[in-house]
């Protein structure tokens, strides 16, 4: 299956950096020591708005953290992340959790709530967060029920849901409070290649009916490039390539060329 | 070499105070989070449900067997001395200082502090935590507040009941069993019971539900590496919550007598 045969097309904002499309998000000089080693080293990155950015690399690259940090989950040692400008590191706990309004992420577990059914865990954060009566709670949450293809499951538990329904269930909940920014952590991980073009063709139609940010990490590679507008290659904690897919996919630098073909040999050696 | 020993033993220091920081700041925003409304009226019902109501029947058993075996013992011990008919003081006063508080607290840590434990584990390494972060939602103010609170209401009633039980379960064996005279069983208990006696027990009480709570969400809290973590999370924070239990009742004991 062919992903340029997807309905997933750019949007009509001008590229990175423009003036009118200034990045959403940007990380600068990012230090992140862990268990003593240094995960992320000097991440400069811009995320720009309203476009599918994918994060590609090596599983232990850093991707995850990188997603982290954009949520203010983990904090930095050194340097910033800039939302809308605003360093989000220097904001305190209760500006933090209101900044966290403006995101939706989608974790690589799901993780949906065990103890609440389908339906509770897509209205949860409208009734822990606003003040919507019941009845506009179940429109609202029938309707994205609906959208991800899930209206008639909204009695089961977690544990009674396939991968692919576990992804569908949290996506409807990542975007249940009309979020600004999305973020994926491996979103296809996991799941059959059928499943998988499903969910990405959903987070393609999303992305489309809403014009969200949506940021994702994949290790579809090179499936992902026909669904993202913008890519961003990392390894060894340090973004080593980033922009366009075309422009990724054309890149000289050997690792990422390695990457891209899943060749053995090359600067990688795992063997 | 010298120089690396020094270094690996700064560097366990270091730990060891950054942990214990971690930890008085987890109980910090537990116990604040747990004070400040709003509060979460049914999430501290269903809790006091699962700590109270579900550990009953356990807690009334054990009460019973302590308080049969403490009046067993005691009509022994006592009849040496010629002194039985103060056998339902001792019993009393046994359970309500010290048997009541320790064993419900430590039975509650058996059977609800490890289930805790447990739960808040799975939901660390199953990303929930992390998912109401992103959310906005305090996961402190979410999971552990509710269960501080039902817990500083369920474990003083359990030790109530515990206490009761247990006088009722030496009542059972010194009176009808060995039989000694009922009025002279609960004579000499009101005679001998104070209500510092009570207090002393509910403070004991009140400060071992914390305990519990604190040490056992705390783990679950920061449980790593998948159901292995969980397990071992498990198990450090029962046998915490039971030691410091102990050592506390001793601290306690020496500060209210």
């Amino acid at each position: 299956m062919n992903g340029r045969d997807l309905p997933c097309e750019p949007c009509s904002v001008g590229p990175p950096g423009d003036p009118d499309g200034a990045p959403i998000l940007r990380l600068v000089g990012v230090d992140k020591v862990m268990d003593g080693k240094k995960v992320l080293d000097g991440v400069d990155l811009d995320i720009p708005r309203n476009r599918i950015t994918a994060i590609i690399g090596l599983s232990g690259a850093g991707k995850s953290v990188m997603l982290k940090h954009m949520i203010g989950l983990l904090k930095p040692d050194r340097g910033q992340v800039l939302l809308d400008g605003v360093n989000i590191c220097d904001l305190s706990r209760k500006e933090l959790y209101e900044t966290r309004r403006r995101f939706g992420m989608l974790f690589q577990s799901g993780a949906l709530f065990d103890s609440l059914d389908v339906f509770e865990n897509v209205a949860f954060p409208l009734r822990e967060k606003t003040k919507m009566g019941e009845s506009q709670i179940r429109e609202r949450v029938r309707t994205l029920l609906r959208k991800v293809g899930l209206e008639g499951a909204g009695k089961k538990f977690p544990d009674e849901l396939s991968g692919g329904m576990v992804r569908r269930v949290a996506l409807a909940r990542a975007m249940v409070m009309d979020p600004e920014i999305i973020l994926f952590d491996e979103p296809t991980t996991g799941l059959d290649p059928i499943i998988r073009n499903s969910v990405l063709n959903l987070i393609c139609r999303t992305f489309q009916d809403h014009k969200f940010t949506m940021v994702m990490i994949s290790h579809d590679i090179p499936d992902i490039f026909h669904w993202c507008h913008h890519v961003v290659v990392v390894h060894d904690g340090k973004v080593v390539e980033a922009g366009p897919p075309e422009d990724v996919r054309g890149s000289v630098n050997p690792f990422v060329r390695q990457l891209v073909e899943g060749d053995i040999h090359g600067p990688v050696q795992l063997i | 070499m010298r120089f690396r020993l020094a270094e690996a033993m700064g560097e366990r220091a270091l730990g060891g105070a950054r942990g214990l920081g971690r930890t008085g700041l987890f109980l910090a925003a537990a116990v604040r989070n747990a004070v400040i409304p709003p509060y979460r009226g049914r999430d501290i019902l269903k809790q006091i449900h699962f700590i109270g109501v579900r550990s009953l029947f356990v807690i009334v058993l054990t009460a019973a067997f302590t308080g049969m075996v403490l009046s067993l013992q005691g009509y022994y011990s006592l009849r040496k001395f010629g002194s039985e008919g103060l056998l339902g003081a001792a019993v009393a006063l046994s359970l309500i200082r010290e048997l009541g508080p320790v064993l419900t607290a430590l039975m509650v840590t058996g059977r609800a502090g490890s289930a805790l434990v447990a739960e808040i584990g799975i939901m660390r390494i199953g990303e929930q935590i992390d998912s109401l972060e992103t959310m906005g939602i305090d996961p402190v103010r979410f999971l552990v507040a509710p269960r501080m609170v039902a817990a500083l209401v369920s474990i003083p009633l359990l030790t109530a009941i515990f206490d009761v039980v247990g006088i009722y379960g030496g009542y059972l064996v010194g009176v009808l069993l060995l039989g000694l005279d009922a009025g002279q069983y609960f004579g000499h208990m009101k005679g001998s019971v104070e209500l510092a006696d009570v207090i002393n027990g509910v403070w004991k009480s009140l400060a071992f539900s914390l305990l519990i709570v604190w040490v056992c969400s705390f783990k679950g809290f920061f449980t790593e590496r998948g159901a292995e973590g969980v397990s071992r999370a498990t198990t450090s924070a029962v046998v915490i919550s039971s030691v410091l239990v102990l050592v506390g009742d001793y601290v306690l004991t020496s500060v209210l007598l």
